[in-house]
């Protein structure tokens, strides 16, 4: 009874706050909306027993890529009347994104059903039990018959990442003062400092 | 604690509500109360390193201020600015308080006191303080004004440096004990050092990572020397600017709760949490509980010893040692530790 309780409103709570992410008028609220969204997706994975994909989806994605959107929309200060005007003209583009994603989820709940490929069992109520939480199972999966692909996604993104910081990174002309931090560190007062004693009246050649 | 309520007569259901509902209560007041003293702790630990006396009016000792000061921000007109969007900025003290109560959950207090034992736990945990910004990002931005703002901007940057050092730390211990569950991780400590010392402080590959942790957790609660979103020189009091009355108090109670998990947190993933610190039977006779708040109140004394002694890092230099030093120390960490425990452990 729970469950089902949970699930709908887990299941109300993404497809509202999912919506909200269009319709809303200010981009950060967009984004914090998206945010909800993504939290209770988390909170579906956790009702189907996925426990640990629904803590890295709080890990990644709200914990960090969802804070680095709101970071970058709160500094940009969007025009928000310019942007509503792009609405209209580009709603059938993004009717056309909708079906494509529901055409895609659709073939792939259908390939899942028929059972070409060994997820789970093909009638879809219980995935194969191999260790005893599923972040063992994850790990004895993605590490034996998917080794390959993982390593593939690491290498990747790596390259992506690599890729990122050369189209960003910019040898700077101008001079600036580089800063040693050993070298701060390892100098010592007798280094930068002088004691001088000097008579009354008297002042200090320097 | 579902069975008493269930020999009381209930149904499995009502006793397993009302068993969650109490555990939640168990935990979330003594919280406040500890809360509550540990910012006096504070205080005088802060004093006495200045030579200067502290609190010392209110009550015995001093020891009612922060009862007094709790009683005089509820007093206080809450005042939002005209400017500010309003929904947001009295959502971000909430979610910030909420958030630093929600990690509490999976924090065990003894062999069996902990409200939900989830395989998970230790990634909980993080997932949960990762959320920990969006309140002071939100309310930076809700603000509708230049210093929060700008500590919105230093405190989102912060925090993601500084949770990728913490995330791959986390991974060593992790490898160390082989789970997530908080419990089983403080029961794979027993007897680590020397066959009779509780605790992976004392082995050689994980004092580095105690101490990065220990560092890193430091930046994650922004405290001194990385309190550069409240920073007052620059910031007057950063996100929290434009607070005042109830939601002022509710920063403040966040802020002191996270800081009393990362303490309690440091104790259970180095020094064997409500395990007695050395493994000598006698002492098993002393309540989990007490091992427990007696190291976090250990590890709070050198939070404020730090914030009396340490000057503030500059802002270059806070991204520089976390992202420079903490970040590749980190990763070598998890690699030694694998290394290490390929060859120890798996080689068979």
């Amino acid at each position: 009874m729970i469950q089902v309780l949970a699930f709908y409103l887990f299941a109300i709570m993404v497809i509202a706050s999912g919506a909200l992410v269009v319709l809303a008028r200010n981009p950060v609220h967009s984004v914090l909306w998206l945010i909800l969204a993504f939290f209770n997706a988390a909170g579906l994975m956790i009702l189907v027993g996925a426990e640990f994909i629904a803590m890295l989806l709080v890990i990644v994605y709200v914990g960090a890529v969802a804070v680095l959107f709101l970071f970058v929309v709160m500094m940009l200060n969007i025009d928000f009347a310019e942007l509503r005007a792009g609405f209209v003209k580009n709603a059938p583009l993004s009717v056309a994104v909708a079906v494509i994603l529901l055409a895609e989820i659709v073939l792939g709940i259908g390939a899942y059903r028929v059972g070409l490929i060994e997820l789970g069992t093909p009638d879809g109520t219980a995935a194969p039990i191999l260790g005893e939480s599923n972040i063992e199972n994850i790990g004895i999966l993605l590490y034996s018959r998917y080794l390959f692909l993982f390593e593939m996604a690491g290498i990747i993104l790596l390259v992506a990442m690599i890729g990122a910081i050369v189209l960003t990174h910019r040898e700077s002309r101008a001079v600036r003062a580089h800063q040693d931090i050993t070298k701060q560190n390892m100098r010592r007062p007798e280094d930068a400092t002088e004691m001088k004693r000097p008579e009354v009246g008297q002042g200090v050649e320097l | 604690m579902t069975a008493f309520f269930q020999d009381l007569g209930m149904t499995y259901e009502w006793a397993w509500f009302i068993a969650t509902m109490s555990g939640i209560l168990l935990i979330a007041l003594p919280l406040m109360l500890g809360v509550a003293m540990i910012i006096y702790m504070d205080r005088k630990v802060w004093a006495a390193i200045n030579l200067r006396r502290g609190p010392n009016v209110v009550g015995p000792f001093g020891l009612l201020q922060s009862f007094a000061d709790g009683l005089k921000v509820f007093l206080q007109e809450t005042i939002i600015p005209s400017a500010a969007n309003k929904g947001l900025f009295i959502l971000a003290p909430i979610l910030t308080f909420t958030v630093a109560l929600l990690s509490w959950a999976v924090i065990p207090f003894g062999p069996d006191a902990v409200l939900a034992d989830i395989n998970v736990g230790l990634l909980y945990i993080f997932a949960v303080s990762s959320l920990g910004v969006y309140g002071v990002v939100i309310s930076g931005w809700a603000s509708n004004s230049k210093y929060p703002f700008f500590s919105a901007m230093r405190a989102s940057a912060q925090m993601i440096s500084y949770e990728v050092s913490i995330g791959f730390i986390i991974v060593c211990v992790v490898l160390w004990a082989g789970t997530f569950n908080l419990n089983d991780i403080i029961l794979a400590q027993k007897g680590h050092g020397l066959g009779f010392i509780n605790g992976f402080f004392f082995n050689p590959l994980l004092f580095p990572i105690m101490v990065m942790f220990f560092i890193s957790a430091l930046a994650e609660t922004q405290r001194v020397p990385f309190d550069l979103t409240e920073a007052e020189s620059e910031l007057v009091a950063g996100y929290q600017t434009e607070y005042s009355s109830m939601s002022f108090a509710l920063f403040w109670l966040g802020e002191y709760a996270n800081i009393l998990l990362m303490c309690a947190l440091t104790s259970i993933l180095f020094f064997g949490g409500w395990l007695p610190p050395v493994d000598w039977a006698p002492l098993y006779y002393v309540p989990g509980i007490v091992w427990l708040l007696a190291k976090m109140l250990f590890f709070f004394f050198c939070f404020s010893w730090v914030m009396a002694t340490v000057p503030r890092y500059r802002y270059d230099q806070l991204m520089r040692l976390g992202w420079k030093v903490f970040l590749p120390l980190s990763l070598f960490f998890v690699f030694a530790v694998s290394l290490w425990l390929m060859i120890t452990r798996y080689s068979a």
